[in-house]
């Protein structure tokens, strides 16, 4: 634990000097005065812009500092191999994590404002139609991972929210987040992570509105029809909400790059060792044939692997790396990424506690089916 | 005293129900840690977000792992 926290505490400069500016100010920021919240936002604000300056600099200067340490400090020599490996690895690997560093906190700060209780708030007061663009996107933004799925499915249909959307949402949270967007980002450019995030939310809002469609109320286990029956929606929305201050959000961003990036960097850095491995090696095209555009079976088949696989956004990532860098065709690995990340074995058994598996059977194909499209759509398009 | 701890199994359940049972024993408090993975028994609690921390039937946290000195707190009173 500690040696991994060594590790880290090397890696991501930023969280412990932003954790060094919050720490002693928390205490002092008790009794609120204006004069002093004032120069606390004033003290905030600067040491912000500072430590986003830092970055900046950081960040530009990661292609000559790996190039440095892989040429000039190690004896290694350019257009070898182990000096292309070498490089691209002490490159990206800090890339990434700042990136990680950097998003994570600011979705943090945007996660501030919507709690679970605000979010079913949000959603049980809006018509279907908007329920499910708002769910979807909502479902990005929210703290959500799939071992919580089902307390918060039950609190959002006790809320009066509509099964269908509590489905969109429940489809997007895990696959559609800030974590795969910036790794997606940060290792294959902004058009992957454009199209990852569109077509997941697709996949999800598609999910939504057939299960919405179908009217699969009756196909609930019936305590939770009952419960969702005899408890009127307005009484649970009465949870009181306490105003948070800037302070406290700064803080929430805090600590979801402590608690995000410390648990996904052995998996980043993991997955770019490999990439690493594969772009100074590898062959291209050495999957092409297996999993390539030609391959008309590949997709399905690498969904129908992908679906009952447990994984987050971060695990998946070096396979990713893995079978794209070897020439398997980019619909097929994304739908694969998609299939991992958005339903698991674990996620059905959690659920069939309060779904009959009838439900469940219709949540997963229909899912399953979106996810295949979405492989074939970019096999073809890309 | 009694002492739920609600989750269905997420890391972070564990964590919680590991503190807490460190801290009972570290300030030697009376009370009786449980850990709850019925969700029948969570939407009775109102709880949506794991893990939970229940003390005598009253939610005090839910969804996440509260700072040590909080979790004091409320065993302590």
């Amino acid at each position: 634990m500690n040696k991994e926290k060594d590790l880290v505490d090397k890696k991501s400069h930023t969280v412990q000097q932003l954790e060094m500016e919050v720490q002693p100010e928390e205490t002092a920021n008790s009794l609120p005065i204006l004069d002093d919240s004032l120069l606390e936002k004033v003290r905030y604000l600067f040491s912000g812009t500072v430590l986003l300056a830092a970055w900046w600099l950081v960040y530009e200067n990661l292609l000559g500092f790996s190039r440095f340490v892989t040429y000039h400090m190690l004896p290694l020599h350019e257009g070898t191999h182990l000096g292309a490996t070498t490089e691209f690895f002490i490159y990206e690997v800090p890339k990434v994590l700042l990136l990680l560093t950097l998003i994570v906190f600011f979705v943090g700060i945007i996660r501030s404002f919507f709690t679970p209780e605000r979010t079913r708030r949000i959603l049980a007061g809006s018509r279907e139609s908007i329920g499910h663009v708002l769910a979807g996107l909502l479902g990005v933004v929210t703290p959500f991972c799939s071992c919580s799925a089902v307390p918060l499915f039950m609190g959002f249909l006790t809320a009066g929210v509509p099964l269908g959307v509590t489905f969109s949402f429940l489809v997007t949270a895990p696959m559609v987040n800030e974590v795969a967007l910036v790794l997606l980002f940060g290792l294959f450019g902004w058009k992957v992570a454009t199209l990852y995030m569109v077509t997941g939310l697709f996949v999800a809002l598609t999910t939504g509105v057939i299960i919405g469609r179908l009217r699969m109320e009756r196909h609930l286990e019936d305590w939770v029809l009952e419960l969702t029956a005899d408890k009127p929606a307005t009484a649970q929305l009465e949870i009181e909400e306490e105003r948070v201050s800037w302070e406290e959000r700064v803080r929430f961003g805090i600590d979801a790059v402590k608690d995000i990036v410390l648990k996904v960097w052995p998996y980043v850095t993991i997955g770019i060792a490999v990439g690493a491995g594969i772009h100074g090696y590898v062959p291209e095209n050495f999957l092409a044939g297996v999993m390539g555009k030609d391959a008309w079976w590949a997709v399905p088949v690498a969904v129908l692997i992908g679906v009952p696989m447990y994984s987050n956004a971060a695990g998946i990532i070096p396979v990713v790396q893995a079978l794209l860098s070897k020439g398997a065709a980019f619909g097929t690995v994304l739908a694969f990424m998609m299939a991992v990340i958005a339903i698991s074995t674990p996620e059905a058994i959690i659920l069939r506690k309060v779904l009959k598996l009838r439900l469940i059977a219709v949540f997963i194909g229909v899912v399953t089916v979106g996810i295949i499209a979405v492989g074939y759509l970019f096999n073809i398009v890309l | 005293m009694k002492v739920e701890i609600l989750g269905v199994g997420c890391a972070k359940c564990h964590k919680l129900f590991d503190l807490v049972n460190d801290i009972v024993k570290k300030n030697g408090i009376d009370a009786e840690v449980h850990k709850v993975e019925d969700i029948k028994v969570f939407s009775q609690y109102n709880v949506f977000m794991t893990p939970a921390l229940v003390v005598n039937g009253e939610v005090k946290v839910a969804g996440k792992v509260p700072k040590e000195s909080e979790i004091l707190k409320w065993l302590s009173s």
